[in-house]
């Protein structure tokens, strides 16, 4: 398939491989982000075939994982009530609260729907104008415009029976609290490249600067893995905090114009609650005033929701890249991916159920 | 989520006033908003994430970075020294 055999190599690999043994002194930890990478970096056992002094540490950037314990109660009563529609990408459907999921909600005979896209969400409002729908708009800035154009275009047609439950989330805010944490061990960051085709790499330029550290923009594939590694312990080598993009046919310094434009029309930076992290400042968008009556926590109340994390569950210091999945203590016992006790073991791009589906260490 | 593999236009289409677009991802079709990636004509390929085009691919771009490291390979710089890694996803 175009535009994926090619980054899938082996020789090319290999070659990569080669030459960041050659060019590697000494210890370097490098953090990717995505949670994409992660599963791709485990399942290809990049991790285990690069030299010992290159560890890599996984990062915060799975949506599922960081969508926080009360966005998924309040989804769960919203889901519940007999006049909804409740909307969702597959992924959150999994995710327990306090003591279900919204797989059992629909086998209560609530009316739960996987949606690929908002905009079909969207089209269930259209159709079923007598039912309230409600979509659970969640993810990093990849998701943002997706979500902003289903809100922007039901206010532009005066769809009223449509609303979100947003927990949207961005990446520049958390890396800034990964670096400032006196436990911090990263040295180095992989972007996200999808958040970056959205936003570009521009935005990742002062936090390079302010805190020292190279970043390198990449994709998902092994080789674009590699090349990104490769660039980031050249920089690291040289001693530069340098932005230097390595997914060149996806990424740009300004990112996507039309998408930025909308996100920045329906959503304003607000704090946001990281599952297992906390309250990160500025790390969040929330709907503007003006799209104030698509909120779905307003129209149904529930914004007074609380709820209570396992306290055996460390995936907050695995999501900053402290602790690595097998140092806690419940993992592959307490924790499964069948009976998950906290945010990383629940999706599967989480660095904890990427530990356990592969097998490591 | 975040993963969102290439796919190719096939044809363009309109809903609800919004720019819409059949995209072939490894051989299915997919519906796609293309309303951020409005230059966009058939036989390109995107980056389609939660039914959104967000990045028509650099073809120019892709070119160079593999023909870089087709250089590298040629170049005989690094001798591999052991049987290419087994990459399951192959
Ligand atoms: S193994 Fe389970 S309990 Fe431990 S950090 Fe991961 S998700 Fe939390």
């Amino acid at each position: 398939m175009k535009y994926i055999d090619e980054y899938r190599d082996p020789q090319l690999a290999q070659t990569l491989f080669d030459e960041i043994r050659r060019i590697t002194t000494r210890h370097w930890t490098i953090m990717e982000i995505c949670g994409g990478q992660t599963h791709s970096i485990i399942r290809n056992g990049i991790d285990q075939l690069l030299p010992d002094t290159i560890e890599l540490v996984h990062g915060p950037g799975c949506p599922v994982c960081v969508t926080p314990l009360e966005s998924i109660e309040r989804a769960l009563v919203i889901a519940s009530r007999k006049e909804v529609i409740f909307t969702s990408f597959g992924d959150m459907l999994r995710v327990p609260g306090s003591s279900r999921d919204l797989f059992m909600v629909r086998s209560a005979g609530g009316d739960v729907r996987i949606v690929f896209s908002p905009l079909d969400a969207l089209q269930i409002a259209r159709d079923n104008p007598s039912k309230e729908v409600v979509f659970f708009a969640v993810g990093f800035e990849t998701t943002a415009p997706a979500n902003a154009m289903a809100v922007w275009q039901a206010a532009r047609e005066g769809v009223e029976n449509f609303s979100v439950l947003v927990s949207q989330v961005m990446v520049p805010p958390a890396m800034r609290a990964i670096l400032s944490s006196p436990d911090n061990r990263v040295q180095g960051f992989l972007a996200a490249g999808h958040v970056c085709a959205v936003m570009g790499y521009a935005e990742y330029e002062p936090v390079a600067r302010e805190f020292h550290v190279p970043i390198v923009p990449t994709g998902f594939e092994p080789v674009d893995l590699l090349a990104g590694i490769l660039k980031t312990v050249e920089l690291l080598e040289e001693g530069k905090a340098d932005v230097v993009n390595r997914y060149g046919r996806v990424v740009s310094r300004e990112g996507n114009p039309w998408a930025q434009d909308i996100i920045s029309k329906v959503f304003e930076v607000i704090d946001r609650p990281w599952r297992g992290i906390g309250i990160i400042p500025e790390s969040g968008l929330g709907l503007r005033e003006e799209f104030a009556s698509y909120n779905a926590e307003q129209r149904f109340n529930v914004t007074n929701i609380c709820a209570q994390e396992s306290p055996l569950c460390m995936s907050g210091s695995v999501l900053q890249g402290i602790l690595k999945p097998d140092a806690c203590s419940a993992f592959a016992k307490e924790c499964t991916p069948e009976h998950p006790l906290g945010a990383t073991m629940v999706s599967s791009e989480g660095a904890c159920a990427a530990y356990y589906k592969y097998g490591l260490p | 989520m975040c993963l969102a593999i290439p796919g190719k236009l096939l044809e363009l289409t309109t809903e609800n006033g919004l720019k819409m677009g059949i995209i072939d991802v490894n051989g299915s079709k997919t519906r796609a908003c293309l309303e951020y990636v409005p230059d966009i004509h058939v036989g390109q390929y995107t980056i389609v994430h939660a039914g959104f085009a967000l990045k028509i691919i650099d073809e120019e771009e892709a070119g160079e970075s593999l023909k870089l490291w087709q250089e590298l390979i040629e170049s005989g710089a690094f001798e591999p020294d052991e049987e290419p890694p087994a990459l399951e996803s192959l």
